[in-house]
């Protein structure tokens, strides 16, 4: 980064307030102009709809909140909500996400921009209330663009930029906000948020509905459920259409990386903050010959370690994957390319086979001249802590292994009893 | 209620897409404007179109297009996954006339509520170009009794202001006549066999408007499309309630119910002749007042039929009709006389 540019809102003019990952995410969807939120209560994602209940009760926001009675009712009261016109808002963890699934491809294809932020926790069974990213690895393939957040205040401000990514007509798709289940969903923190004007210019009000042209009408109009205008959502598509217009969603999903990395950008020029290119976030990776990839709130964790042997001369490097859906392939080859081993850290597994980011870093990874070594580390599972005494083991495996010049074992495990 | 105008759509042959309003606008009851069915389907388009490809004899587009004769103004409609959503949307062509969408199978209800709550955001923020925007949902058996019942429920809990129309053909239809909550006993489906051990289906159907009756919402009301202007005037009460209302419409289906395709409207009128599907409203002011037919039945008890009159016009019940099975018959009877009786004790309006 060169010189620090003066942001539009000042740190100063922005509001310092104290408030763990469940309440920064409630903050933002505040005031983001939500016109419907429908939730349902899980841990450890309940405090954010708590808290959002709670500007609804004192009247601080213009929000229909349904309290409804599934997080499947959730999403499908979501769906109804944004095929109106409305900007939709929900939030879930675990096995409510679980149960949502279905409904996940719906808001998607029917190309509707709600945002949802996941608390990430494991799956059950064992039934367990701590996280991991397993329940976010099963709606990988759903549609929705999927950002994952560090800490807090990039909880705050990833929630209301996730309105703007999905929003933008070049993307026009539901976007997924995981922050940590506990880590981040119960930790404080001092974030900085901003004026509520400052947000609503910055999403530009309450939701536009994009136009369309449809045959049948002459003029463009807008597509939403209009009784001046009637348009029919969620129609049956047989072999002779439905193909093309999976193949829409996936040129929207294309065009996403763009629009997120302005989004980034803007933020950076109103709030004086950015995550990377908004995309990845890479640390210490120019000359490294050891980067560790990973997601969420490990990456804290990781960058102190790397800083910890950087002072030490050992040469490695972080890259924190912000964006995992669409996954940036391209760009993340690029940094890793020069390296010797590549050390993918997953906090899921795909039964059978290896951790969901390791199969997207391979591919990633397979049309390079000259290919970085790669293991993976499967880690945390089930809210198993990361502490940084294991980090450190991790980098210090891996730096063997740049030294060796050969990878043993592929997959390993991290901070699991043998 | 205010008076609205109807929202202009101008499709490319330059008619408007649908034109209703038989009931005047802030209606209380009266008759509508136009009595006669000829009439009525030569000068009014409902909100479903011709050119849909459910079945010939289906009663459910019949039960849609009377529905939509009386709805009030603007208006979505919610279908949940089945027939009628299969049928009248095939892509790129649509049959309705009216805002519409479809989400799954089981959320029909869930979907309405997001629909409701989002109207009523942008109401409350000025976004609304209307004094009202009705939200109707359209669900089969298998998507109400069934899979659709805990969203249903819960939309009812929360009061959302919608009407919720089950078109009731007895069983899963769209896939291919398997059994739900919904199919009544002894009745043949494909998951309910007759075999040599089992007659049909074993169990009763589920009462599902008494179930809503149960969530003491504003508005419930049993119908069929036989009693044509009794279902109008529910659907518009339903309407115009403040809150949820649900309407149980009894929907022949030709290939599931094994009958002759002309038959549709004969069927359901046996349906209501017979007492095993009386024609009945609740609302928690007045409680159950028996309608139409139904009411004319409790007042001269003659008129009731036996259910062999329902039963032996369908292919589905066939077997109820051999000597062997006179005590199937026997007992299905006995089941629509205890329902029945049930009925007329919680009716206010019956004679006692």
């Amino acid at each position: 980064m060169t010189e620090a540019v003066t942001p539009k809102i000042p740190l100063e003019k922005q509001k310092l307030l104290t408030v763990n990952g469940d309440e920064a995410v409630a903050w933002a969807a505040k005031q983001s102009l939500v016109d419907v939120v429908a939730a349902y209560p899980i841990t450890p994602q309940t405090i954010i709809v708590e808290k959002f209940s709670e500007f609804v009760a004192n009247g601080e926001v213009h929000t229909e909140f349904v309290p409804v009675e599934s997080e499947h009712s959730a999403m499908s009261a979501c769906v109804g909500a944004a095929a109106a016109g409305a900007r939709a808002f929900t939030a879930t963890a675990a096995n409510g996400l679980a149960l949502m699934w279905e409904i996940l491809y719906i808001a998607a294809s029917l190309r509707l921009p709600i945002v949802l932020a996941v608390a990430n926790r494991a799956l059950s069974a064992p039934i367990n209330i701590h996280c991991d990213h397993s329940d976010a690895m099963g709606m990988r393939d759903s549609g929705w663009v999927q950002l994952f957040v560090e800490n807090v205040q990039e909880a705050y401000d990833t929630t209301i930029q996730a309105f703007r990514i999905g929003e933008d007509e070049r993307v026009l798709l539901p976007v997924a906000v995981n922050l940590d289940g506990f880590f981040l969903s119960h930790t404080l923190e001092n974030i900085h948020i901003l004026p509520d004007e400052a947000v609503h210019e910055f999403l530009g009000g309450y939701r536009k509905v994009p136009k369309v042209k449809v045959d049948y009408f002459e003029e463009e109009v807008p597509l939403m459920l209009n009784p001046a205008r009637p348009l029919s959502f969620g129609p049956l598509d047989l072999y002779d259409y439905y193909f093309e217009h999976k193949m829409h969603q996936i040129e929207a999903m294309k065009r996403v990386p763009e629009v997120v990395r302005e989004v980034n950008e803007e933020w950076y020029a109103l709030t004086g903050r950015r995550y990377g290119d908004g995309v990845l976030v890479p640390y210490e990776v120019e000359d490294a010959d050891v980067i560790v990839t990973v997601l969420g709130s490990t990456a804290g964790t990781v960058r102190h370690i790397v800083k910890k042997l950087r002072g030490e001369g050992k040469k490695v490097g972080m890259v924190r994957i912000r964006m995992f859906r669409p996954f940036p392939h391209k760009e993340l080859a690029e940094i890793l390319k020069g390296t010797k081993v590549v050390g993918v850290m997953d906090r899921a597994i795909s039964f059978g086979s290896y951790g969901p980011s390791f199969l997207e870093i391979n591919t990633a990874l397979y049309d390079l001249k000259e290919k970085p070594l790669l293991v993976n580390y499967v880690y945390g599972l089930g809210g198993r802590d990361a502490p940084p005494a294991l980090i450190e083991k991790m980098f210090e495996e891996l730096l063997r292994d740049a030294e060796k010049g050969f990878v043993e074992k592929k997959l390993r495990f991290l901070g699991v009893r043998e | 209620m205010a008076q609205q105008t109807l929202p202009q759509v101008p499709i490319k042959k330059g008619e408007p897409a649908y034109k209703l309003w038989i009931f005047e606008p802030g209606w209380k009851g009266e008759l509508p404007l136009i009595l006669n069915p000829r009439q009525l389907a030569e000068q009014k388009r409902p909100a479903i179109l011709p050119g849909h490809r459910l079945c010939a004899g289906c009663a459910a587009p019949i039960i849609v297009k009377l529905a939509s004769f009386a709805f009030r103004g603007p208006t979505i409609v919610v279908n949940a996954t089945g027939c009628l959503e299969v049928a009248t949307t095939i892509f790129p062509y649509t049959s309705w006339a009216v805002p519409w969408i479809h989400n799954a199978f089981e959320n029909a209800a869930a979907t309405a509520s997001g629909v409701e709550s989002a109207i009523k955001a942008m109401k409350k923020t000025g976004r609304l170009p209307w004094a009202h925007v009705d939200v109707v949902v359209f669900g089969g058996d298998g998507g109400t009794f069934d899979i659709g019942l805990q969203s249903l429920s819960g939309a009812a809990e929360r009061g959302h202001d919608f009407l919720y129309i089950l078109y009731d053909n007895e069983a899963y239809m769209n896939t291919g006549i398997q059994r739900s909550g919904g199919t009544p006993k002894f009745a043949w489906t494909t998951t309910s066999p007759v075999g040599t051990v089992l007659p049909g289906k074993t169990q009763h159907k589920k009462p599902i408007a008494d179930i809503m009756v149960a969530h003491r919402i504003p508005y419930v009301a049993t119908a069929t499309p036989a009693h044509w202007l009794d279902l109008m005037k529910k659907v518009r009460k339903g309407i115009e309630v403040e809150g949820p209302a649900f309407i149980h419409a009894l929907s022949s289906c030709d290939r599931g119910w094994r009958h002759d395709t002309a038959l549709a409207i004969e069927v359901s009128r046996r349906a209501v002749d017979t007492c095993y599907f009386p024609l009945w409203e609740w609302t928690p002011e007045t409680g159950y007042r028996l309608t139409d037919r139904s009411l004319s039945i409790a007042r001269n008890p003659k008129m009731k039929q036996p259910i062999e009159k329902f039963v032996e016009v369908q292919g589905r019940f066939r077997h109820l009709l051999k000597p062997e099975n006179r005590h199937l018959l026997r007992e299905l009877q006995e089941w629509v006389d205890a329902v029945w009786e049930d009925l007329l004790n919680r009716a206010t309006n019956a004679p006692r």
